[in-house]
């Protein structure tokens, strides 16, 4: 189920505003790759490219492609809505929905997706068990999503994110506003979750990078004022170890930002 | 906030004995401070006064009212005996105030949720400046506009309506007067609505724009249409603040007085058929009446002013309770 | 890396079902047509009312006042109303200002307990008096109960109860937004709390709470009904404001409307968009104002 993404020559716009450019990479199905480098280099663009979610902000748009299994999913007749059923995503700041339960809230992919709702409860249960929530919440579906603590409502949004059961699942810095414990389980749930899908993380926690990812994709600005770029992809083990160019060695020792 | 003043320095104020449990009376109370909390128990006096002054004054003609308050439906209360009920205006008030708030509330929050989420992005940021600039026009103008131009010019519209839909009650027209330009509850509730849409909608524009974007890109990322993007995150989190709009709209919808003693002719008729000339409201009957009313008429508009306040005050607590509902089922107040 | 395949075409998993499509664009029509059914009538009244107001108005409009001129004669103007409106506004502002802020000050600063929160209940209960109770009240106590008789004052009263709790609540709020940091480093340094207030606080709210007077004044000089019963309205100029009645503009605009001859309506359509072109001022300085503020809210 999990699918393959297939990067070739893509720059995200912002307009006329060049973000990243000239991205190629191939995600291996069932993989965890990670996307490191320092702020605003794009790598939250590139991540949004990937479900189309970058095309919300009025303007934004790319060129080159994006191959999911061999299917362009920027091809004209294709819904981006429908799209990112397949391509879940995780944001930075958990963002359960406020006024929803915590049963509602891993629910509400179904529910848009006017699916039969029969089996929700399994499904839900489902979904919960594989985002290592349900002992904590299984008496307390009905409870507000919000009575939970960061780590946890996380958690919960992963869950609604596989509930609807994407083939891909990215995520953004998901554990930069969680405790070190909260972050610890979530790292966790993605080794386990890769068995599943495919994963793209972007972090700006390089241990973390190390700990979850088999590859890591190292980008950064190509010059000041300069669009993001794709500067090293390659096998975790080796970028930490042996990064091949100058500029990942940098970040990695720390010696850049 | 807790008061801290230092013992040493410049400008310092002998709190009186530092010791523990000092009744709060011993200390000294700063002179700004005690100015300020005169000021607030001088809004408290003055909220009382009002409050006692008017009761005290609407008694007199009540009692002499040789009627049920609530129930008559005449106003002669310089009469001898006095007669008079609050019967009609009541009706009146609550009726142009709903059929106000039924077209308003629609209309206003379509146009809420288009400068916020449809309308493109330069053009919403104006499109919000204007509606809150709509929402500061007095309702004197309202009240002019809608007599000049539009008791003449809905006639047509009035006809169509009883016409086609006469046979529901509320628009029935057995007096065969929708045909003449007239001066209708209908088109008193109209321009009431269009005075209070740019409140309601200037609020649920300011509320809806300050949901979480976070929640927008996570119904946007489970593969949500636009409008399922509205419906599941944007609405919801909104609902307290949208409602509280809407009880400011129908609190300035029930105590307007001079848009519709404009638009209103001074029939007396507990009616529902709104199409018909006459109908009355509390406000508009009080700036009719007051100049030719003598002490027990006087009295008596007072009393109708208070049940006003009253009917505003309700509204106002019943909103509170709503949006205090809302709150704690989000999980934002325990 | 693969160079770029013949790609296949998207296949059909990729599509929206057609009811959610259809959902969809029905809801995009409907927030258009919800748009357009409130710009028709709110365009209508602001168009009339300039155009027909325009068509009216001089600058001879502005500098005459109604005395001798009766609902048929063409000439005459607004200055009375003019007149009577600043001196009514001057007053309740006077009044209802100072009350507001000392009342804000206490509320955010020094309240927290049962008192506070009484009074920040009564201001509440306050914002919802109709404007006409309040002229009722004026009228009742003092033009009726004390022998005043209808004055420009009576009417400044009225509108100073009305604009009160706005501007309690508008400077609180601005109050509230002043960072406690900046409390802390003040008190730290050992300054009083009234000169904390004083010099720091306020002005650092400075902007908020003159936007918050300026939408209060913008508000109040619009309500007609309290006038009514209070200022009462009068064809000739009247510059004292504590003795006779008084002529201020949304009265006039009233009192022209209800007339009905062609000559005063004209009148009242030039008068109308006089008090709109008012509140459209203070409105727009209100929101310049804002790009200013020290705080820089939204």
């Amino acid at each position: 189920m999990a699918k393959r993404i297939e990067v070739l020559d893509l720059s995200c716009y912002y307009g006329a505003h060049k973000a990243v450019a000239d991205v190629t990479m191939t995600i291996e199905p069932k993989t965890v790759t990670a996307l490191i480098g320092p702020s605003g280099c794009g790598k939250s663009t590139f991540l949004r490219s990937l479900n189309r979610l970058h095309e919300v902000v009025p303007g934004g748009r790319i060129t080159g492609q994006v191959l999911l299994d061999d299917q362009d999913i920027y091809a004209p007749d294709v819904d981006a809505v429908a799209l990112r059923r397949s391509v879940g995503m995780v944001f930075q700041r958990p963002n359960p929905f406020p006024t929803m339960s915590i049963f509602d809230n891993v629910a509400s992919g179904l529910k848009l997706g006017g699916g039969k709702n029969k089996d929700l409860p399994d499904v839900v249960e489902r979904a919960l068990t594989g985002a290592h929530l349900w002992a904590e919440v299984k008496d307390r579906l009905k409870k507000p999503a919000l009575a939970l603590s960061g780590g946890q409502q996380q958690r919960l949004c992963i869950a609604r994110a596989i509930a609807v059961e994407p083939e891909v699942l990215l995520m953004d810095e998901p554990c930069s506003a969680l405790d070190p414990i909260s972050t610890l389980a979530i790292e966790d749930l993605i080794a386990e979750l890769k068995d599943r899908y495919t994963i793209v993380i972007v972090t700006h926690n390089m241990q973390q990078a190390s700990r979850v990812s088999e590859q890591t994709g190292f980008f950064t600005l190509a010059g000041a004022g300069q669009p993001g770029v794709l500067v090293e992809y390659d096998a975790t083990s080796r970028i930490f170890s042996v990064p091949a160019d100058k500029r990942t060695e940098d970040y990695i020792t720390g010696r850049v930002g | 906030m807790t008061q801290s003043t230092p013992t040493i320095g410049p400008g310092s104020h002998r709190p009186g004995p530092i010791v523990t449990g000092t009744p709060r009376k011993a200390r000294r109370i700063e002179p700004f401070r005690g100015i300020t909390m005169a000021a607030a128990a001088l809004v408290l006096v003055l909220l009382a006064a009002i409050a006692i002054f008017l009761v005290a004054k609407a008694i007199p003609s009540l009692g002499k009212d040789q009627k049920n308050f609530f129930f008559t439906k005449v106003w002669s209360p310089d009469a001898d005996p006095p007669l008079f009920g609050i019967a009609v205006l009541a009706f009146g008030t609550v009726l142009s105030s709903i059929i106000a708030l039924v077209i308003a509330i629609p209309v206003a929050l379509g146009v809420a949720i288009f400068v916020v989420e449809y309308a493109p992005r330069r053009l919403a940021t104006w499109l919000g400046y204007l509606i809150d600039m709509l929402a500061t026009v007095p309702s004197v103008v309202y009240g002019l506009w809608g007599l000049i131009f539009l008791v003449p010019h809905i006639r047509g519209f009035q006809h169509f309506l009883a016409t086609n839909f006469g046979w529901i009650p509320l628009f029935s027209d057995p007096n065969n007067r929708t045909s003449v330009a007239s001066r209708s509850i209908f088109v008193a509730s109209v321009v009431l609505a269009i005075m209070v849409l740019p409140v309601i909608a200037a609020i649920s524009r300011e509320v809806l724009r300050q949901v979480d974007p976070g929640l927008k890109e996570a119904a946007l990322a489970l593969g949500a249409t636009r409008w399922e993007m509205v419906r599941t995150a944007l609405l919801p989190p909104s609902r307290p603040g949208i409602i509280g709009g809407i009880m400011l709209g129908l609190g300035r919808a029930l105590g307007e007085t001079i848009a519709v003693a404009l638009v209103l002719g001074t029939s007396f008729a507990v009616s529902l058929h709104i199409l018909q000339p006459g109908g009355n409201t509390i406000a508009a009957n009080i700036a009719n009446y007051f100049g030719e009313a003598g002490k027990n008429g006087r009295s008596a508009l007072i009393a109708t002013g208070l049940v006003l306040f009253v009917m505003t005050l309700a509204v106002n607590v019943v909103a509170r309770t709503v949006i205090h509902r809302s709150a704690v089922r989000q999980g934002l107040v325990k | 890396m693969t160079t770029a395949t013949a790609s296949r075409p998207a296949n059909q998993q990729w599509q929206i079902h057609g009811r959610r499509a259809f959902v969809n664009n029905l809801a995009t029509v409907a927030m258009y047509l919800a748009f357009i059914v409130a710009v028709i009538p709110l365009g209508l009244v602001i168009w009339y009312t300039i155009g027909k107001g325009l068509a009216r108005f001089s600058l001879g409009f502005l500098t005459h006042s109604m005395a001798g001129v009766g609902s048929n004669d063409v000439n005459g103007g607004v200055y009375h109303a003019i007149v009577g409106t600043v001196e009514q506004l001057l007053i309740a502002s006077a009044i209802a200002v100072p009350l507001g802020l000392l009342v804000a000050i206490y509320l955010n600063e020094y309240g927290g307990k049962a008192f506070a929160t009484l009074v920040r209940l009564l201001v509440d209960v306050m914002t919802g008096i109709p404007s006409i109770v309040a002229g009722l009240f004026v009228l009742a106590f003092w033009v009726i109960g004390l022998h005043k008789g209808y004055s420009g004052f009576a009417g400044a009263m009225a509108l100073s109860i009305l604009m009160l709790p706005v501007v309690t609540r508008a400077s609180e709020e601005m109050l509230r937004l002043v960072p406690d940091p900046l409390r802390e480093a003040a008190y730290a340094l050992g300054i009083p709390k009234w000169r904390v207030i004083l010099s720091i606080i306020m002005p650092t709210a400075r902007t908020g709470i003159t936007t918050g007077i300026m939408l209060a004044v913008a508000r109040v000089m619009g309500e007609t009904a309290p006038l009514l019963l209070t200022a009462a309205g009068t064809l000739f100029i009247n510059t004292n404001p504590f003795h006779g009645q008084q002529e201020a503009l949304p009265l006039y605009v009233f009192s022209s409307a209800a007339s009905g001859t062609p000559a005063d309506v004209n009148r009242a359509w030039a008068a109308a968009m006089t008090l709109i072109l008012i509140v459209v001022l203070l409105y727009v300085a209100a929101r310049l104002l804002t790009r200013r503020d020290a705080l820089n809210r939204r």
